[in-house]
């Protein structure tokens, strides 16, 4: 899909870039091989993964229903006006868009690469106004029944890619996505059937809120890694950046008294620790992996040791930050369901849209982006129309950690308002994971990181409920799908061609 | 370090023809002399830079005929080493005194009193030596020696990981999965340990062979995916790590791993037929899993300098396309280096399972894993090199626990002065610019090693 098509320099700002996957495209996306030999993989993969599906939720279904509680998501206070207002706008743009798609078909031309994924969100969200002018309070479904129908679902698709690979066609993406999104239901009604209680519910705005919660450092730190990788430096750093953030975040906001002034501060620290890797891996030529590895365990280790020698010995001046409250956005923070989780975040949350809108922006639709691309996939060429690689690189990298050292800001200023040890907790890493099975694109990345948010937080659900999945199967889920993105057996996802290797002059 | 390597692949090719920054004038900085030897080392910006710099190491051989032996010392490797620890001791110095409040109260009459100064910034390190070495306050010689012992046991499984680590890099892949590895080591070593009852002898040897098994699976994965599908080892170890920790997790909750009547997710203790014995009798931890660790250094050593299976891991390492040219099957020796070296790690996790904790629990791999990253390096990946860099990371933790307990300062400062040697360690030019003695700057070299000298006895005291 994105990555997929791209030639090594020179690109098109744009043309060579997957716009918007959805997030069932980028979880199995994969049937969009270019080349011509038509391969087994998407078949077969949908075909055991179809078998997997029908064995848990046909045969391994709970006779119970399955609730997902809406009222809770539902501020009681909101105007219906915006409720009515959503699905007014959703409608308009559904079929506006949804007409661009059949007329484009129709012309027999391609058909622009934003419009599929704009029209399944526009009919997502009028969906979800439907259920908020409804007041509908609960939604529960018999999840024997749905089980079995997701199964047969599932093996219609499997076959149907099957069916396409023995005529040589190639599967479409579509396919891939469909079952994403089928296999997903599916999974979500046995899940939630298969709790202690007699009538077992999840409140379904508590589980998209705290998705999208969890996912704000992951995503700061997938998109410092989109940006230095984007230029050819490896960045395994994002842990130590995400952690020195959320350490001088905390000291800075305490002693200043200023929640602001903690969060510039996390951005300076970030970009500390980044200045060190540049430092090392391009002045001094140092492998980048090593140099990342080694500064996440320096700053593991340095902000263990502070924390142990002054910030408990003294937390009142030193560990006790205030909070950055979370702001409504009038009339958007109404709109049913979406609203809340979408528009009542704090700062941290609302510069993470922004970042990513302005790094796809910046990579993809500036001559910086084209440029910055041009370093990391051919330095050589890029030197040759004189543009400065190291400089670029440096740069890059630098405003990488800066960007990490906000997301660290996250877990001091927003999740909990005091330092402890370790606290980002490998989330660096998951972030790379995330930056990985994004396809090194900030749209890619973002939705992988909110994917890996709905793992994380519907692990911590389920512990809750009760599952018959023990819950470290789903934390396991970010890093079992990474290795098969890498891997390859869900689409490609390549790295850019010069990342990771040192450029030298001449 | 001390062993004597056969000549690297890479190096076998003459390049002893003068270099642009031999001609250049003195003052010049050593950017260009570097970038022709990571121009060699990528293959002309073909694959990234090796673990350990082998320019360096070519750099030092090259000198053999024109420096004199005092300039090679103090240009060459070990002097790099060394001075990477003097530093990385001293800017921990520095970060302790910083934030220790005792320092702040005797600075303030430093010029009345200079000894209380010096006694508490050099108080933490006497601890650490204390605690890894040799215990001076110990009441009898069992007291005095505790703490070499210590020094042993934790070093053991540093030593194995560690090992694992540097063959990968030898092979010019980078293993950061030794974390998992060790985790399915220790879980298929303990399985057999307990569950299974054989008489003794052999017990043990099977617990070995299920341990090599389980790091080999868990290593062999990633070869394999690296070998077929080109996937990145660094991004499929960590991820390895984590699935291998919550499988982990996973299975000490089941009823076939967790002990009987307990609550807690840990393991049964293994039978006494599968643990190692123990070396100096029952009041020392130490046991018979660090004979194992030699004999794993000298095996690591042979397979890497005496067999062919090591020359084509190093050629491989060198150069990929160029070892596929000359007929090695690169996607095989992939595959066979990380199912060796994830045996390793996976020794390192018998070591943990059947030596030191005799059951197995979620941490039984604590930071095994990442340290050894730190250790290979330290080692320069070369078999005993990680042998010594593992037994001197093992004082670090052995004494930094003595440490803590006696004068309050964090474990955690270990932490912070290992990554620190590592940094120094894979930044020679780093290193040499700080203290000035920079191999290419050929008039002012008798100076810079006099610097140098003096810096190195100057931070020795610090210390």
């Amino acid at each position: 899909m994105s990555a997929t098509t791209q030639s090594p320099a020179g690109k098109q700002p744009g043309t060579g870039e997957g716009t918007g996957n959805t997030p069932g495209a980028s979880r199995a996306g994969g049937p969009a091989s270019t080349t011509e030999l038509v391969s087994w993989k998407a078949g077969i993969g949908l075909g055991l993964l179809a078998l997997l599906g029908t064995l848990l939720f046909g045969f391994l279904a709970n006779p119970k229903s399955a609730g997902f509680r809406i009222a809770e998501a539902r501020d009681p206070n909101a105007s219906s006006t915006a409720a009515w207002v959503t699905l007014a706008v959703a409608l308009a743009a559904a079929a506006y868009v949804g007409y661009r798609w059949l007329s484009q078909r129709r012309e027999g031309g391609g058909v622009d690469r934003w419009i599929p994924a704009t029209t399944i969100s526009a009919v997502v969200v009028l969906g979800l106004a439907a259920l908020g002018v409804a007041r509908v309070e609960k939604i529960t479904v018999p999840s024997m029944a749905l089980g079995w129908i997701c199964s047969v679902l599932l093996l219609a698709l499997a076959g149907y890619a099957c069916f396409l690979t023995v005529q040589r066609r190639r599967t479409p993406g579509w396919v891939g996505g469909v079952f994403a999104v089928v296999f997903l239901v599916g999974f979500m009604i046995w899940i939630v059937a298969g709790g202690r209680d007699p009538e077992p519910s999840i409140s379904l705005g508590g589980l998209l809120a705290g998705a999208v919660t969890l996912a704000v450092p992951l995503v700061f730190g997938s998109l410092s890694g989109v940006l230095c990788e984007r230029a050819g430096v490896v960045n395994i750093a994002i842990e130590g950046q995400l952690l020195l953030g959320a350490f001088s975040a905390a000291v800075v906001a305490t002693m200043t008294g200023n929640v602001y002034v903690g969060l510039i501060s996390a951005a300076v620290a970030g970009a500390l620790v980044s200045l060190v890797l540049a430092l090392v891996s391009i002045k001094y030529l140092v492998n980048q992996i090593i140099v990342g590895v080694v500064l996440n365990v320096l700053i593991s280790g340095l902000t263990s040791f502070l924390f142990s020698t002054l910030l408990t010995a003294d937390p009142e001046h030193l560990n006790k930050p205030g909070r950055l409250q979370a702001v409504d956005i009038p009339f958007l923070s109404d709109i049913p369901i979406i609203g809340p989780i979408l528009f009542r975040q704090s700062l941290v949350g609302y510069l993470m849209y922004v970042a990513v809108i302005v790094v796809y922006v910046g990579l993809f639709h500036t001559k910086w982006g084209l440029r910055v691309r041009a370093v990391g996939e051919h330095p050589q060429a890029a030197d040759t129309v004189g543009i400065n690689v190291n400089r670029t690189r440096f740069i890059n990298v630098l405003m990488g950690g800066a960007i990490a050292g906000i997301g660290g800001s996250f877990f001091t200023l927003v999740s909990v308002d005091a330092f402890s040890k370790d606290m980002s907790g490998g989330r660096g890493y998951i972030a790379l994971a995330a930056m990985i099975f994004g396809r090194w694109n900030p749209i890619g990345a973002f939705l992988a990181a909110l994917l890996f948010g709905f793992a994380d937080n519907l692990q911590s659900i389920i512990t809750i409920i009760g599952s018959p999945v023990p819950s470290q199967f789903m934390a396991m889920l970010p890093y079992a799908l990474t290795v098969i993105a890498v891997a390859g057996l869900v689409g490609r996802s390549r790295p850019p061609a010069a990342d990771g290797i040192p450029y030298v002059k001449g | 370090m001390s062993e004597k390597t056969t000549p690297e692949p890479q190096a076998t090719s003459p390049d002893d023809s003068p270099e642009p920054a031999d001609i250049r004038e003195p003052g010049g900085t050593t950017s260009e002399a570097m970038a022709s030897d990571v121009v060699l080392d990528t293959a002309g910006g073909q694959m990234p830079p090796s673990a350990v710099p082998a320019a360096t190491l070519r750099r030092g051989r090259d000198q053999d005929g024109n420096g004199s032996v005092l300039h090679q010392i103090f240009t060459g490797n070990a002097m790099v080493s060394v001075l990477s620890v003097l530093l990385a001791i001293v800017l921990g110095g520095i970060l302790m005194a910083v934030t220790n409040p005792k320092v702040a109260v005797t600075a303030g009459y430093f010029f009345a009193q200079p000894g209380d100064l010096l006694t508490e910034v050099i108080r933490p390190y006497t601890a650490l030596v204390q605690g890894s070495i040799f215990n001076w306050a110990g009441a009898d010689l069992a007291a005095q020696l505790y703490p070499i012992t210590e020094t042993l046991t934790v070093a053991t499984p540093l030593i194995c990981a560690g090992l694992g680590v540097a063959l990968a890099f030898r092979a010019g892949l980078f293993n950061i999965g030794a974390q998992g590895q060790i985790i399915f080591g220790a879980l298929f070593g303990a399985y057999v340990g307990f569950a299974w009852h054989l008489p003794i002898g052999l017990h043990l040897l099977v617990v070995i062979l299920a341990g090599l098994v389980g790091g080999a699976v868990w290593g062999g994965v990633v070869g394999l995916l690296k070998a077929r599908t080109g996937a990145h080892e660094v991004i499929v170890t960590i991820m390895l790590n984590y699935i291998a920790n919550f499988l982990l997790l996973f299975l000490l909750t089941t009823p076939a791993f967790q002990r009987k009547g307990s609550t807690n997710p840990i393991s049964p203790f293994l039978d006494s037929t599968a643990l190692f014995p123990e070396l100096l009798g029952p009041q020392f931890r130490l046991h018979a899993g660090f004979l194992v660790a030699i004999a794993a250094t000298a095996f690591v050593w042979w397979l890497l300098n005496r067999s062919t299976i090591g020359f084509e891991f190093r050629a491989v390492g060198a150069n990929p396309s160029a070892a596929r040219t000359a007929g090695i099957n690169v996607a095989r020796s992939t595959i066979l280096v990380m199912a060796i070296a994830g045996a390793l790690a996976g020794l390192a996790g018998v070591a943990q399972v059947s030596g030191t904790e005799k059951y197995l629990s979620g941490g039984v791999a604590a930071s095994i894993g990442f340290d050894a990253i730190t250790v290979a390096l330290l080692g320069r990946s070369t078999p005993w090199g990680t042998f010594f860099a593992g037994l001197l990371f093992g004082a670090f933790r052995a004494g930094g626990v003595a440490m803590q307990a006696q004068t309050q300062t964090p474990i955690d400062i270990v932490l912070v002065i290992q990554s620190l040697i590592v940094l120094f360690i894979a930044a020679p030019p780093l290193v040499r610019a700080i203290f000035g003695l920079n191999p290419r700057k050929k008039k002012t070299t008798t100076s810079g090693t006099a610097g140098s000298r003096t810096s190195g006895i100057k931070s020795g005291a610090a210390a």
